[in-house]
């Protein structure tokens, strides 16, 4: 065993670079058990809830379904299905708002509730040990299982990686200020966690996981602790309270002190990670056969008059639910999908919640105020002290607004993970990362678009080999019928037959003489006029 | 209804530039007192006039360049740059010096470069230089610590003073700065620099009354004040101990060994650090953020430089002080220390 590896085993926490320290605000919703909710009358359920393709729609508009039912299948490229999160009607099929930062429509299942909430038969598996491992695969897959922490990278999809691995990560640092929902269903649910944990060891084929929480929860620590003697492929880590603890590549780095490569994967450096959310979904679908049809969501912020963590089925409109925790929002509220370093605004509040949703928080302008006017860059250098990924957020922010393109991809633009410490820092207000965004938008774009021109340049060029082969071809035909027919000329001459070449001289001859005659009418006839 | 739009982070950790800029000329404060209990109040005099000067060209420069004018005062960059040249010129110099510099540092070294944040030298400093170039006489005369002062000098003289020459007794600030055996008086380091050249050794050099503290009256208590300023700094996350601490090492390693191989010829390295400009030139001017290196590593790097060419220009250099100098020349450098400390990025095989 290497020496890193034994520091690992030994439960080594390293550090990563910068990262900062924003009021936590966890207590204003983390003191209540996770509450179910109450059903809503008219659920929304975008096609795609997760990264990679839609599955394909296995339902039309008047169909009767039932909570658990599956709406669309696997599709391509790792599509998950969706399903039902409650008995009912489907009403409407068609474009509608999702919860993007960009506000834009797509795909959206409308299911009008009937209130009798009827599941469809669960097929629990007594043994998951007996299956296949393709098969776990397949089930975790049809319940629609993405990961559950941010990015929604379909769960199947990142465990069917054969790779040999080190180690599974179970995050469940939750660094986000406000969020409370892993920390709840930790508690809560720590052996669920635990069992999916399990499974999730026994399809990525490897020995050992760590389970990583942040210093700041206490009791899930506990709730952990008590359960895991039973488990000696588990192990425990409490990482320091910094933000971003929980980011991948830094959590990573905390754990094991390595680094994926830029534009690498975990599994890379031998790791996989999955959210405890993840895990605790992953159990349920594969040891009781229950697709992901609700998850826990944070609703908090000063604007709720009861911010706590809720169950709440996929497709519940952000207003219903905010409707039911007391919310009362001021002038210029912002609604928040998300944190308040990686959330964004909602602009309207029919967006439904769906898998990657995990707070919504609706701040008073007191607790988080808004942003001011940006100034200028005074070059503090505070925006680098706190970089995780440790590039220099003010030459970026300098370079994107200059659209230096080159510039930025050496001061590793793609490395920015976009946790919005930089611009916490910032005294002078700059969004920094909303120039990041932009000028990776404006970079990827430019790379489409040449992409697009040299497949238009390679179509052009090809078409124009092939005129320029036909034309040669063309040419050496004429010119071989053209010798032949001289060929043939000569040997008919030869052979005291008629010169064709004397005909067309003559012929060329005569119609000289024509035009002559015909230039000296006409010229006749211009005197007779200019004499009259 | 709809609801607001935002750029994520919406959290924010509420200090502006504004704040820093307070935090900077609040911890100035200590020194400025010192200063004034051993010079005098030609201190506030001099502050006066330079945050008049950089309010009237700050509001000049933004309305020539056709930009909101409340913006550019409303930073407190400029009122940092006035302090700073403030306390960095004599006392009692001559009222035009310092309306000069300061319009100088705004107008030129600021505004000319494009504003806050993208001048390349350290206003202030720049100013400093330009009258220290064209001014040898006035900059360099610095009052009598008032320990030693042969008369003592009351408001209404220094104003007299730094208006029209004289105080109202008719004493000029040459008659002023006679010490008791009737020869000017030097600050600490003009003095050693002047005997060690004429090859006095360090002991009969120290020998002087402008020594009877530790290193030079007043001088020493400045820099202190200065020191304890720059540490509240640190404490208060405005500034990083990388340039301070850069700077003070290339300083004192250097003169140490120096001064070891040449005790009688060489300023002793406590000399070095607690005369001159070194607290506030370490502490307060190569800190500025504009104009020094960006990552921690560059920051540390700039600092030594500073640090080592503040100790070269007073060991063999042609001034006296040599912190202003040592400053624009590491600004010039700043490029090149970026570019060779820029930190490896996550996932580009650094190490953690
Ligand atoms: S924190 Fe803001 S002001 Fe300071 S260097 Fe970074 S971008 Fe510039
Ligand atoms: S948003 Fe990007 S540049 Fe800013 S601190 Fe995070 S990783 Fe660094």
């Amino acid at each position: 065993m290497s020496a890193a590896t034994k520091a690992i085993e030994a439960g080594h926490i390293w550090t990563f670079p910068g990262g900062i320290h924003p009021p936590e605000r966890k207590e204003l919703s983390n003191q209540t058990s996770i509450a179910p909710l109450p059903l809503a009358k008219d659920y929304y359920l975008p096609l795609k809830q997760h990264s990679g393709a839609p599955g394909e729609l296995l339902v039309q508009v008047g169909d009767q379904v039932k909570a658990g039912q599956a709406l669309t299948q696997i599709g391509a490229n790792n599509g998950l299905p969706v399903h039902a999160p409650t008995s009912g009607t489907i009403t409407a099929i068609g474009p509608g708002i999702i919860a993007h930062p960009s506000g834009l429509a797509d795909t959206v299942i409308t299911i009008t509730a009937d209130g009798n909430d009827e599941h469809i038969a669960l097929e629990p598996l007594a043994d998951y040990t007996q299956i296949s491992r393709a098969d776990l695969l397949e089930r975790i897959k049809d319940a629609g299982i993405a990961g559950l922490g941010g990015a929604g990278f379909p769960t199947a999809q990142k465990l069917a990686l054969q790779r040999p691995l080190d180690y599974l990560i179970i995050n469940g640092v939750e660094c986000e200020p406000y969020i409370s929902a892993d920390d709840r269903l930790m508690r809560e649910h720590a052996q669920t966690i635990i069992d999916g944990t399990e499974i999730l060891l026994h399809i990525a084929g490897c020995k050992k996981a760590l389970i990583a929480i942040e210093a700041n929860k206490p009791e899930a620590i506990a709730a952990f602790e008590g359960l895991l003697d039973k488990h000696p492929q588990l192990a425990l880590r409490v990482v320091p309270v910094k933000y971003p603890s929980g980011g991948e590549k830094q959590l990573i780095q905390l754990l094991t002190g390595r680094q994926v490569p830029s534009r690498g994967l975990p599994i890379d450096v031998g790791l996989v990670m999955q959210n405890v959310g993840t895990a605790f979904a992953v159990a349920q679908a594969v040891l009781q056969g229950k697709p992901l049809i609700e998850r826990v969501v944070t609703v908090t912020g000063e604007n709720v008059e009861k911010p706590g963590n809720y169950w709440v089925r996929l497709g519940t409109p952000v207003a219903y639910l905010l409707e039911q925790c007391g919310f009362k929002p001021e002038p210029d509220q912002r609604v928040i999908m998300g944190g308040p370093m990686m959330g964004f605004t909602l602009a309207d509040l029919s967006v439904p919640v769906v898998k990657i949703t995990n707070c919504i928080l609706v701040p008073s302008s007191q607790e988080l105020a808004p942003a001011q006017d940006e100034m200028a860059c005074i070059r503090c250098g505070a925006c680098a002290d706190v970089c995780p990924a440790q590039l220099l957020p003010q030459q970026l922010q300098w370079l994107a607004k200059a659209k230096d393109y080159d510039g930025l991809d050496q001061q590793n633009l793609f490395d920015c993970i976009e946790c919005g410490a930089c611009a916490y820092v910032c005294p002078s207000e700059i969004p920094l990362v909303h120039y990041y965004r932009k000028a990776k938008a404006e970079v990827r774009n430019i790379a489409r678009e040449k992409a697009k021109a040299e497949v238009a340049r390679e179509r052009f060029e090809a078409r124009q080999e092939r005129l320029e082969r036909e034309k040669q071809e063309r040419l050496e035909r004429h010119r071989k019928a053209a010798e032949a027919r001289k060929k043939a000329q000569a040997e008919a001459v030869a052979q005291g037959g008629d010169n064709p070449q004397d005909a067309v001289q003559a012929a060329i001859a005569r119609a000289k003489a024509r035009k002559a005659a015909q230039a000296a009418a006409a010229q006749q006839q211009n005197k007779e006029g200019d004499d009259a | 209804m709809t609801f607001k739009i935002a750029a994520s982070p919406h959290a924010h950790q509420r200090r502006t530039t504004q704040q820093v800029m307070r935090w900077v000329y609040l911890a100035l404060i200590p020194g400025v007192l010192v200063q004034t209990y051993f010079f005098g109040f030609g201190v506030y005099v001099q502050l006066a006039l330079a945050l008049l000067t950089a309010w009237v060209a700050e509001g000049l420069a933004m309305r020539l360049r056709g930009r909101p004018v409340a913006h550019a005062w409303q930073d407190h960059t400029a009122i940092v740059t006035a302090v700073l040249l403030a306390i960095s010129i004599p006392a009692l110099a001559p009222w035009w010096i310092i309306v000069m510099g300061t319009a100088f540092a705004i107008i030129v070294v600021k505004h000319v470069y494009g504003g806050v944040g993208q001048n390349l030298f350290n206003p202030a400093m720049a100013g400093y230089v330009l009258l220290l170039i064209s001014f040898p006489v006035q900059m360099t005369s610095w009052p009598i610590p008032n320990e030693l002062a042969q008369l003592q000098v009351s408001i209404s003289d220094t104003v007299s003073l730094i208006f029209s020459g004289f105080t109202q007794a008719g004493y000029n600030l040459e008659q002023l700065r006679m010490g008791a055996d009737g020869i000017t008086m030097a600050t600490p380091l003009d003095s050693l620099r002047n005997d060690l050249n004429h090859q006095l050794t360090l002991g009969e050099a120290l020998s002087k009354p402008i020594f009877d503290d530790f290193a030079g009256i007043g001088w020493a208590w400045v820099n202190i004040a200065f020191l304890l300023g720059g540490l509240v700094l640190i404490k208060q996350k405005i500034i990083s101990w990388h340039i301070p601490g850069g700077m003070l090492v290339g300083l004192l390693v250097p003169a140490a060994i120096y001064w070891l191989f040449n005790p009688d010829q060489a300023i002793t390295p406590m000399l070095h650090a607690l005369s001159g400009a070194t607290m506030l030139g370490a502490f307060f001017i190569a800190t500025d953020p504009v104009t020094a290196a960006t990552s921690n590593k560059g920051r540390w790097v700039f600092g030594l430089l500073v640090g080592f060419l503040v100790f070269v220009i007073r060991t063999w250099g042609g001034y006296p002080d040599a912190v202003a100098f040592a400053v624009l020349l590491a600004n010039m450098t700043v490029p090149v220390i970026d570019k060779y400390t820029q930190p490896i990025a996550y996932g580009h095989g650094g190490r953690s």
